[in-house]
């Protein structure tokens, strides 16, 4: 066990050195930085003095090591456009964007789950066919057009929700938080949705799925044969089994809700971590750029981790293929 | 939970949480705006917006009034004492937000400042300009040759609080390479109208009425909230949902929909902003195009050519929505008092292929253009237009339309200029043409020494030699002949390719009112709201 | 699985078609009257695609024939439309109708060569990767993880910035095609290689593969004779599946500014530019596109949705 946890943290910390190295390398070939940042009177000679003062003319391996080593005492310098430490931006923007995925991990599961077992329950009645086309009409239709539409509907025709940013927010500590106030709460309903809708068709399908196969096995077969009622086994025995991989896949796609959060704070000027990486990219701002990835990375390195460790403390058969490996 | 009954949840639930927003309280003002604010350091950079916004929390000597006419600020009246002696009376009593008093060494310490290394506004004043103080409310400027326009450009270059500056390790201008931000770009310390509650960079920025303002207030707000929104349907949409007060810019197309809309109205009025088409005219041979071993854009019926074969009439219908003038001058007819006398030369397909078979291409040839796709009102689209507007006449042009950063990047003198052929606007900062002439007609090196904007590397030494008297000349009629004399030059010589001035769109609730001047900047110190 | 290594034999003896009719899945096809209704339209826009220059009224690349006049005309049978555009023209003059058979064509082919691109590449390396195992498996695997804690958009703008730095002078309508495959095409490949590589896991300890072993055929042969059919069935799933998302991945992207220029719009280029018209009247630029992107991608993944299940011998 200790080993295998041993093992495991060690290769994480190799993928996020890999994409720390793969970030530090992009970014050489976004652009020249040193343009965004000056006047268009800044004569070469200037440029280059702000070049030797960024260190951008220092050896790669230099370069590099001084990335990772701010990296991992989350320095990440300096922003070019906003002249401020991008650990604290990033800080600032976090819980926007967090809250904003939290929600709309809320609402898929919500939603999708019910779907899902109704779906999974009833195989061919009408009302599930329904659910399978509908869900998939959620996603036939490019993120950002479903969130224009929504505010569309939503803010201008019944003006019944706020179509920009986060409504009014509470500090909470270094946190501040829109799930304090009635306009915070009203703001992230949209949001949500838009960015919720393809979890909630992947979720509805996966519970699904699985519920099929477990009302196939032997298991439910003798719950059933033993006369638990049908109510009994559906939830209590069946749902409960299913759930384990939709919490695991869940949690395994926060990487890409935060991703794909991108499109949706733009679409609603929500004041994210998303937003921000946009910006930064048209900027080459390179600091952002490379705090972002490397927030996303170690975020799903960790999510990874904690998945991998629960799974061999939970069941037992993994353990031995773990160690075994 | 079933996804329709959920929906049905939803509605209910915002219903619940109270139906229509929370009216804001009286007095704030509410406005977005595509763009963001960066930094509060008023000379850290030269835009518009940035500028703009900071008028309403610094001020000048002196600002410009809604007409856009020179009125007296920080200075109460000034007088040319000899060609090169300007004299500056001070407003007495005038004081920072903090407290300060206002006087002739913050006028001097500013003056230094905007010409001080990391500054985006250098040219704001000549530097060989001296500043002299007389007494504490007096200020000569001493210049090396006679300027009738120095004080232009001034209403956007704001006074700082000298002693406010030192205390804060703010006496530097936040250039782009220091490593951590000064008290300056976070925060702010101005004699305005206005003063910065808090400043989330890039976000939103809120204001408070400055009570000890020296002037009588001409509006009613108290509190004043900035957004930025960067995507143009959502900007629209939190106006037409009554979130927001104001929001500019709006699309062209969307101006009848905020009309219709019972509690808004599409604010327009010409801008002074000039788009047009420029065309490399200094390399030997176009770094994009088929033509090899030579520069179809150093023949001037190439350059006419492209010009009778743009339709920007059709522009004007199709892509502005009418919200723009087709202009024959680099300048808006405002701001230049014999623009009647220019005519366009007429859209014409037959005599743009004559002109192109003359040159020796009967077949036309290949360019590659550059052009921003966030930058001016409908850049792309109109991009796009010239581009199959020339493929009419035989010009493949290979359309690369980009954000303004890297689109900048790009084109300007710190890449050298790498482009052949391009769409740019310009707004004289000092609302005249010798700005215009100066910026974008002088003749320039490769390294952009000379006319540092003149992308295409136009060059005619007599335009040149005309610039320089215009600046010089104190006598507007005479002045004014200079002017026309260099653009019938550079109109016979097709040097640019102008389309329109533009049109200003802001989109205000009707419960409030404004002004809305023609350079695009908001006043929030004219806002009234019922 | 199993059980359909013999029937493999089959099919090349009996004939394809003859065994296909004859299968489950086309009875299962057969019975679901919405999966046929989507294999049709499917077909309707494979065809519509690959015959645009045939078909289309007229033809939106050509520049030249464009009238900026004819801009902003609407459907035939509202007030102003005009019989010339059916669905009316865009901002440009293009007439909507042959632009969105043509963008069809240009979303499909960055579908189609970005999952081709994603198959091959994880098809390849699922089958190295299970079949040798041991540090080359641990290699690729690893690579499958970091690829992971990408997502597809991100390295969509991490390549299109690369591409625009390496190569400057590039024109982005040479470079936006394949800066488009080759982003999404890498986001993708992770999943066939997972797949392949616990089907060849199963596969590689069957006697028929040890027995192939034992005659001495080489590992290659062994891999994409033998094992590969197998594993053909959940691929193609992925397929299909992947087809979708690429679609609505390049619609995505082109709101971020990387994908197809504008002068030669993809079905979402075409929604991209059209979404400025929405609140103005002019609904028929986003609203035609849009609803032509939604049917292509429900219609492809109603037949995913189907394939999975009717592949699914559990679930028959």
């Amino acid at each position: 066990m200790l080993a295998f946890m041993i093992r495991r943290i060690f290769q994480s910390i190799i993928v996020m050195i890999v994409v720390a190295l793969i970030s530090f390398l992009l970014f050489r070939f976004v652009g020249d930085p040193v343009n965004q940042m000056v006047g268009i009177e800044t004569t070469p000679e200037q440029r280059e003095a702000l070049r030797v003062q960024l260190g951008l003319n220092d050896p790669v391996l230099t370069q590099f090591w001084r990335f990772i080593w701010g990296a991992a005492q989350f320095d990440f310098g300096i922003s070019y456009q906003f002249k401020q430490s991008v650990a604290e931006m990033i800080g600032k923007r976090a819980p926007a964007t967090l809250e904003l995925s939290l929600m709309s991990a809320i609402f898929a599961m919500l939603v999708g789950i019910p779907m899902g077992v109704y779906t999974g329950l009833k195989r061919d009645s009408w009302l599930s066919k329904f659910f399978l086309t509908f869900s998939l009409v959620g996603i036939s239709l490019p993120t950002f057009l479903i969130g224009i539409l929504l505010i569309y509907v939503f803010a201008v025709q019944f003006q019944v929700l706020p179509s920009f940013g986060r409504g009014e927010v509470v500090q909470v500590g270094f946190w501040s938080t829109g799930l304090l106030t009635a306009s915070g709460l009203k703001a992230l309903i949209l949001p949500s949705i838009t960015l919720g809708l393809f979890q909630m068709t992947l979720i509805m399908r996966l519970v699904r799925s699985e519920m099929l196969e477990v009302m196939r096995t032997d298991y439910i077969k003798f719950a059933r044969a033993r006369g638990l009622s049908r109510k009994a086994v559906n939830f209590g025995h069946a749902l409960k089994n299913t759930l384990v991989p939709v919490i695991t896949i869940t949690g395994l796609q926060l990487g890409s809700v935060i991703a794909f959060a991108i499109i949706t704070e733009t679409v609603f000027s929500w004041p994210g971590m998303g937003l921000l990486f946009l910006q930064s990219v048209q900027n080459v701002d390179i600091p952002i750029m490379a705090a972002y990835l490397m927030l996303i990375g170690f975020l799903f390195v960790v999510i990874n981790l904690i998945v991998d460790l629960l799974y061999v403390a939970v069941d037992p058969r993994i353990r031995v293929t773990g160690l075994a490996q | 939970m079933k996804l329709k009954t959920f929906k049905t949840a939803v509605i209910a639930g915002a219903l619940a949480l109270g139906v229509g927003l929370t009216p804001a309280s009286a007095a704030t003002l509410k406005f977005a705006f595509q763009g963001s604010l960066k930094s509060l350091d008023p000379y850290s950079l030269n835009e518009t917006f940035t500028l703009g916004f900071l008028g309403n929390v610094y001020e000048g000597l002196v600002r410009r009034g809604p007409d856009l006419a020179i009125e007296p600020s920080l200075a109460t009246s000034w007088k040319v004492m000899e060609p090169t002696r300007w004299r500056f009376n001070l407003r007495k009593g005038v004081k920072f937000h903090n407290g300060n008093d206002f006087n002739a060494d913050d006028v001097i310490f500013s003056a230094n400042r905007v010409r001080s290394e990391g500054s985006d506004l250098t040219t704001r004043i000549p530097k060989d300009a001296k500043f002299v103080k007389v007494d504490d409310y007096t200020v000569d400027v001493v210049l090396t040759s006679p300027n009738p326009i120095l004080n232009y450009e001034w209403g956007s270059w704001y006074i700082i609080d000298k002693e406010w500056a030192e205390a804060n390790n703010s006496v530097k201008v936040t250039s782009a390479s220091d490593d951590s931000a000064t008290k300056i770009s976070l925060a702010s310390n101005g004699t305005g109208p206005f003063k910065v509650v808090s400043h989330e960079a890039g976000v939103a920025s809120k204001l408070e009425v400055n009570k000890d303002w020296w002037d009588t207030p001409k509006h009613n707000i108290d509190k004043v909230e900035f957004t930025t929104i960067a995507s143009d349907a959502t900007r629209v949409a939190a106006l037409l949902s009554g979130e927001l007060d104001m929001v500019y810019p709006v699309p062209v197309q969307d101006l009848k929909r905020v009309n219709d809309n019972a509690t808004t109205t599409a604010l327009t009025g010409p801008e002074l902003r000039t788009i047009f088409l420029g065309m490399d005219q200094i390399r030997d041979e176009l770094l994009e195009s088929s033509v090899k071993g030579k520069n179809p854009f150093k023949d001037v019926r190439v350059r006419k050519a492209f010009y009778q074969a743009i339709n920007v009439e059709a522009i004007k219908k199709k892509v502005m929505r009418n919200l723009a003038t087709p202009s024959a001058l680099m300048i808006s007819p405002f701001l230049f008092s014999k623009a009647d006398q220019f005519q366009r030369y007429p859209y014409d397909v037959a005599a743009s292929k004559t002109l192109l078979a003359e040159a020796g291409y009967p077949d036309g040839f290949e360019v590659g253009m550059d052009c921003p796709n966030d930058r001016y009102v409908n850049d792309e689209a109109i991009c796009q237009a010239v581009t199959s507007m020339l493929a009419k006449v035989g010009i493949k042009v290979n359309l690369n339309a980009q954000p303004k950063s890297k689109y900048f990047a790009k084109v300007l003198a710190s890449n050298g200029f790498e482009t052949s052929f391009f769409l740019l606007g310009w707004t004289p900062g000092s609302l005249d043409s010798w700005n215009v002439i100066s910026n974008l007609h002088g003749c320039r090196d490769e390294k952009g020494n000379g006319s540092p904007f003149n992308l295409g590397g136009y060059c005619n030494p007599k335009v040149d030699e005309l610039a320089k008297q215009i600046l010089v000349e104190n006598d507007a009629a005479k002045r004014d002949d200079l002017i026309a004399q260099a653009y019938k030059i550079t109109t016979d010589e097709v040097a640019y390719i102008p389309l329109h001035q533009q049109g200003l769109a802001w989109g205000v609730s009707n419960k409030i009112s404004l002004k809305q001047r023609a350079d695009n900047v908001f006043m929030m110190y004219y806002v009234n709201k019922k | 699985m199993s059980d359909q290594t013999a029937p493999q034999i089959d099919i090349v003896e009996k004939g394809m078609l003859a065994r296909a009719l004859d299968s489950d899945i086309f009875f299962s096809f057969r019975q679901s009257k919405i999966v046929m209704a989507a294999a049709v339209v499917t077909l309707i826009y494979f065809s519509m695609a690959l015959f645009a220059p045939w078909i289309a009224p007229h033809n939106p690349f050509d520049l030249a024939s464009l009238d900026l006049m004819d801009g902003l005309t609407p459907p035939a049978w509202e007030e102003d439309g005009v019989p010339q555009f059916l669905l009316g023209t865009d901002d440009q003059g293009r007439d909507l109708l042959s632009t969105i058979m043509y963008g069809s064509r240009i979303s499909l082919a960055v579908g189609f060569a970005s999952v081709a691109f994603a198959a091959i590449l994880g098809i390849t390396l699922g089958l190295i990767s299970g079949y040798f195992g041991g540090f080359i498996d641990t290699v690729i695997m690893r690579i499958a993880d970091i690829q992971l804690t990408f997502p597809s958009i991100l390295i969509a703008l991490l390549i299109d910035g690369t591409v625009s730095g390496l190569f400057p002078e590039s024109r982005r309508e040479d470079s936006a095609f394949w800066v488009l495959v080759l982003a999404i095409g890498l986001s993708f490949w992770v999943q066939y290689a997972r797949t392949v590589r616990s089907s060849v896991l199963v596969e590689k300890e069957r006697e028929y593969v040890q027995a192939a072993k034992l005659i001495g055929l080489k590992p290659l042969i062994i891999m994409f004779r033998h094992v590969l059919p197998n594993v053909l069935g959940p691929v193609l799933v992925i397929i299909t599946i992947n087809l979708a998302l690429a679609v609505i991945t390049e619609a995505t992207l082109s709101f971020l500014g990387v994908g197809i220029p504008v002068t030669q719009p993809s079905l979402g280029t075409m929604i991209r530019i059209g979404q400025d018209f929405l609140f103005s009247g002019e609904w028929w630029i986003t609203i035609f596109p849009g609803a032509a992107l939604a049917i292509l991608v429900l219609a492809v993944n109603l037949l995913g949705d189907w394939l999975r299940d009717a592949l699914n011998p559990k679930l028959r």
